[in-house]
C-alpha cells in the first residue's frame, strides 16, 4: 500500500489479501500467509493499516436468515423524489432497520432504489404505504419483489476479477489431505 | 366536535390514504381528507381502485382514520358486488359524494 498525498493506492498483494477476507474474514494472519505465499507478520501489517487507514471498515457476519427459521421477502424499491427533498428522503429511509441499502442515482428523474427486507408482501406494503409513500418529497414508487438471488459479491473481489485465489484455497485443501 | 366535523377534517400526511396500482408501487396520488379522497376517486385508474377495494384498504381506511363505521359498510358491500373498471369508479363515487353531501348538511351553520 503507498500513500501520496493522502490518496492510498492498494498493491496486487493488498487487494489478494482483501479478497481472501471477504471470502472468509475469520481466518488467521497465518492462514492466509500460507494462502497467499506470504509471511503472516506481512499479512498483520497489511491488515493493520488497511484498517487505519479505513480501507477495512468493519468486519460483519453474514446470517442465512433461512437456515435460522426466519421467512421474509427482499425487494428493490425506486423512489422518485423532489430533487430538493431527495437527500432527506435517503436519510429517513436509512434510519429504517429493514432497508439494508440506499443509493440516490443519476437519471432524469431523481431516483433513490433502496433494498428492504419484509415477513411477506403484505408486510411489505403496510410499510411502503405507512412508513415511505407519506415522507416529504416522495412523488412515485416502483417495487420489484426479488424472487432469486443470483449473486451477491464485496467490490474488492468484484473490481479484480482476475484475482482469483480460489483455485490456491482448493490446492492447499488437496496439500492437507496428501498429509 | 360534532361527528359530521371529525369525519370531514383534514387528517395527518401520516394518515392519510396513498393510492397504489399495485404491493408497493406508489402511483404518486393520496388523499387527506373525504373531500379529496372522492376528487382522487375520479382521477386514479380503475387498476388502483380495485387493488385497494380488493384488499379492504378503503373501508379501513374510511372506519379507522376518518372514523366513519357507515361509510366504511357502504364500501364494504360495493366490495361484496364483484365490480370493475368504470362500473366501480361510479359506484364508488357516487356512494362517496352521497355520504359526502350528507355530511356537509350535518354541519353546523357558520354565523
Amino acid at each position: 500500500m503507498k500513500i501520496k498525498r493522502q490518496a492510498i493506492s492498494l498493491d496486487d498483494l493488498d487487494w489478494k489479501i482483501l479478497q481472501a477476507l471477504q471470502e472468509n474474514a475469520k481466518q488467521t494472519y497465518s492462514e492466509t500467509g500460507r494462502l497467499l505465499n506470504v509471511a503472516h507478520s506481512t499479512i498483520y501489517e497489511r491488515i493493520k493499516k488497511m484498517e487505519e487507514h479505513g480501507i477495512i471498515k468493519k468486519y460483519t457476519t453474514v446470517v442465512n436468515l433461512e437456515r435460522a427459521g426466519m421467512k421474509y421477502i427482499t425487494a428493490v424499491m425506486s423512489i422518485i423524489t423532489n430533487p430538493k427533498e431527495s437527500e432527506e428522503v435517503a436519510e429517513k429511509l436509512s434510519a429504517f432497520n429493514n432497508v439494508l441499502e440506499v443509493y440516490t442515482s443519476l437519471s432524469e428523474e431523481l431516483l433513490i432504489i433502496a433494498k428492504v427486507v419484509a415477513e411477506d408482501q403484505s408486510d411489505l406494503h403496510s410499510f411502503i404505504a405507512h412508513s415511505v409513500a407519506p415522507l416529504p418529497g416522495v412523488l412515485r414508487i416502483r417495487t420489484s419483489i426479488v424472487t432469486k438471488k443470483h449473486k451477491e459479491e464485496g467490490l474488492a473481489v468484484g473490481l479484480n476479477p482476475s484475482l482469483s485465489i480460489k483455485s490456491r484455497r482448493r490446492q492447499i485443501a488437496r496439500e492437507g489431505q496428501g498429509t | 366536535m360534532e361527528p359530521a366535523s371529525r369525519i370531514l377534517r383534514k387528517v395527518l400526511r401520516e394518515e392519510a390514504f396513498y393510492f397504489f396500482s399495485s404491493i408497493g408501487n406508489y402511483i404518486g396520488q393520496n388523499a387527506a381528507s373525504l373531500e379529496e379522497f372522492l376528487e382522487k376517486i375520479k382521477e386514479v385508474n380503475s387498476r388502483s381502485l380495485e387493488f385497494h377495494l380488493y384488499r379492504g384498504d378503503f373501508e379501513k381506511w374510511v372506519d379507522e382514520v376518518l372514523g366513519d363505521a357507515w361509510l366504511a359498510e357502504r364500501i364494504k358491500v360495493l366490495r361484496s358486488q364483484k365490480l370493475a373498471g368504470d362500473q366501480l369508479k361510479d359506484q364508488l363515487h357516487l356512494t362517496l359524494l352521497k355520504r359526502y353531501n350528507e355530511l356537509k348538511k350535518d354541519l353546523p351553520q357558520s354565523v
